[in-house]
């Protein structure tokens, strides 16, 4: 089962969220492999201290031209949709920082003077946590193209049944790209109403790539319902809540795990398990 | 010679766009006759490029020299590979800018003075 | 003119409520949420008489169904795996998924048929609305959208415009959290950049690379640290971590209970409990960064 940790808005608890999964299927005897796909700012590993192998550069290709060969004809900055070649009377100039690796101008060239390079995105690391599997990506500071660098991430998995990925926050590219493919996704709110702002634009993104979702309320307070309210008039699941404490609140400040650190949040964690295995059998 | 300058507006009697790839007009002067054509800016609207694309269209317009208020390093790039002199920093009427020009009041550009946009 | 950038790295630590405190202390300036993915400025700020305009960028990729041979070269050569194959009445067709869609035209230029459609895409809206504390521009993306780093550059510069149409000397700009395309769009060029971080391990990791993305782009830094009372080792350990870099901590906000209920009120922490500890510590704030605004050097562009 794949499971996408996502939420509209970020720090949710989104992380917080896939970590202590995590390690409650792991804790179940069922083998798991986390995804951090919060390329941007990759989290999970403070809180699971993984053993992660080297980091392997992630890249794309970008053209290169030949000025050799180069007739200046021009096709190639009239396929690219992007601005990123710039054909001028004695010389054609690639911008590979705007370009999308659509591969439009190398197969269009007429004379074959465009080859292709990589521009590196970041890096990927594979490991493990214990008997938990791990893969991170690192986003280079300054590089603007993520949606190849999570799809790397999520590539790297191999054979665990049961799959968390930790997605980044928004709407757009990078969250479409970690929740596609996804059995379920697990949209973590607060009961503010940014979070539920936040959350009714995830659903509409959940079920827009028709996946299943269900609801955790983090950081609850005793007597504020609008979550609750929101997703009976949506027709969702409170699959699990959290409540707010200045003592988990600590907890996870310091990279702890709060199924470790409060009972009570550890068999809601438990019964979030039991909820996630019983959609599986159904599905 | 040609000059391209960049407009709010399509006559030069409009002001000078202070954008250079998502200027408004691009209006080009031929110093000999003494004329004055105006070019739509195609890529003002790009998603993202507006002055790579804008630096191809001056080129192919045979302009060597480029009057606009600023230029982002993108388009410095393509405008000093293509050979278009830049004079940034310019204000008031096309008309105006081209007779500053002519009086050698503008200071050539040597470096990008434009934010980079994405 | 001014414009201050409220941005985090890590999401979440409240870059949307300080920037609606510093609204309601501030006097006059215009506001802009470039956070266009999940816009929540509006909610704090009773926004009203909104003048939406659609965002149109880019194109998406249509297959005319009538007119494609089902040869399946566009399957072939997209590299964004934006064409499903669909077998129906026992024959393989091809659509176009217009979420996983680049608009790159690959497809449209290649097609042997001439059989794919390459209209403007409307991705989502941008407009102007009125608040208690002047001018907002926001915006929103359709949800599965992409170009938000053009509706971001778009939303700066209505927003300036709006600033120089009112006479106003500061624009307070609400960022979208992470490092990538969008946040790249928000800060540059900007005269300074507000990074609102909390007592977290998280946090503090993702300041670190918020910083030098905005180191990369020359753009000075200020740092808050929100609910700093909420783990008060860790705050001493970030405003350490700043005094090492040379970044000035311009406030510390102690971690307010009411702030989720100011919040419901769709009022800022600042005029829902004026007399609170965090309302306090948050107009001390204020008083830096508008020092630290008048020393900032006037960047290019």
């Amino acid at each position: 089962m794949r499971i996408a940790v996502a939420s509209g808005k970020g720090g949710t608890g989104k992380t917080t969220v896939a970590v202590n999964l995590a390690v409650t299927v792991a804790r179940s005897g069922r083998q798991v492999h986390l995804c951090d796909c919060d390329v941007e700012e990759p989290n999970a590993a403070i809180y699971l201290d993984p053993q992660l192998g080297p980091a392997v550069p992630v890249s794309t290709p970008i053209p290169v031209v030949d000025n050799d060969l180069c007739n200046h004809c021009g096709q190639c900055a009239a396929i690219c949709e992007f601005n990123a070649i710039a054909c001028l009377p004695r010389q054609t100039l690639v911008f590979p920082d705007l370009c999308h690796s659509c591969s439009g101008c190398w197969l269009v060239c007429p004379e074959q003077a465009i080859t292709q390079a990589d521009r590196v995105l970041g890096e990927v690391s594979v490991g493990s946590a214990g008997s938990i599997g791990f893969t991170q990506g690192v986003l280079r500071i300054g590089e603007t193209v993520v949606p190849p660098l999570i799809h790397t991430v999520k590539a790297t998995v191999r054979g665990a049944p049961w799959v968390i990925l930790d997605a980044p926050p928004g709407t757009t590219c990078p969250a479409v790209e970690a929740l596609r493919g996804a059995d379920f996704a697990l949209l973590v709110t607060e009961p503010t109403p940014f979070g539920l702002h936040d959350l009714d634009l995830a659903v509409k993104l959940a079920r827009g790539l028709d996946i299943p979702c269900g609801i955790v309320e983090n950081r609850a307070i005793p007597g504020r319902d609008i979550v609750d309210r929101y997703c009976a008039e949506m027709d969702l699941p409170v699959l699990a809540r959290i409540p707010f404490t200045r003592d988990l609140a600590a907890v996870g400040s310091e990279g702890g795990l709060l199924v470790d650190a409060d009972a009570d949040v550890a068999a809601a964690f438990t019964q979030l398990l039991d909820e996630l295995v019983g959609l599986e059998a159904r599905a | 010679m040609k000059l391209v300058i960049t407009a709010q507006g399509p006559n030069p009697e409009d002001p000078v766009d202070p954008r250079f790839g998502r200027a408004a007009y691009h209006i080009l002067f031929d110093d000999k006759a003494g004329t004055f054509t105006t070019l739509e800016n195609q890529g003002k609207d790009a998603a993202q490029g507006a002055g790579v694309q804008a630096a191809q269209t001056i080129a192919a317009s045979g302009a060597e020299i480029l009057l606009t208020g600023h230029c982002g390093p993108k388009a410095f790039q393509a405008l000093n590979a293509a050979g278009v002199s830049i004079f940034s920093g310019v204000e008031g009427r096309v008309l105006d800018a081209v007779q500053a020009w002519r009086d050698g009041r503008l200071e050539e550009l040597n470096s990008p003075d434009g934010t980079p946009r994405h | 003119m001014k414009e201050l950038v409220v941005l985090s790295g890590k999401g979440g630590t409240g870059k949307t409520s300080v920037t609606a405190a510093l609204a309601a202390l501030g006097a006059g300036e215009v506001l802009a949420d470039c956070d266009v993915d999940a816009a929540n400025l509006h909610l704090v700020l009773g926004t009203h008489g909104e003048a939406a305009h659609p965002f149109v960028s880019g194109h998406t990729a249509v297959i005319r169904t009538d007119d494609c041979s089902d040869c399946g070269e566009c399957a072939r050569l997209c590299r964004f795996d934006a064409i499903l194959a669909e077998t129906v009445a026992g024959r393989i067709r091809f659509r176009v998924d217009p979420i996983a869609c680049e608009g790159c035209g690959v497809c449209v230029h290649f097609c042997p048929s001439g059989a794919i459609d390459f209209p403007s895409s409307t991705c989502g809206w941008w407009g102007t609305s009125r608040t208690r504390f002047g001018a907002l521009i926001h915006a929103a993306l359709d949800v599965g959208a992409e170009n938000s780093g053009k509706l971001v550059t778009l939303v700066r510069e209505q927003a300036r415009k709006a600033a120089t149409a009112a006479g106003a000397d500061l624009v307070l700009v609400d960022g979208p959290p992470g490092i990538g395309c969008p946040v790249t769009a928000s800060l540059t060029g900007a005269d300074l950049v507000l990074l609102v971080t909390e007592p977290s391990l998280p946090a503090l990791h993702d300041l670190g690379r918020i910083r030098e993305l905005a180191r990369h782009f020359a753009v000075p830094v200020v740092v808050c640290i929100n609910k700093c009372d909420l783990n008060p080792r860790l705050s001493d350990r970030i405003a350490e971590f700043c005094r090492d870099q040379g970044i000035p901590v311009v406030g510390r906000i102690p971690f307010d209970p009411l702030a989720g209920d100011a919040q419901i009120a769709g009022v800022s922490l600042v005029e829902f409990a004026p007399e609170s500890p965090a309302a306090a510590a948050l107009a001390a704030m204020w008083e830096d960064i508008r020092g630290a605004l008048a020393t900032a050097p006037q960047p290019k562009g």
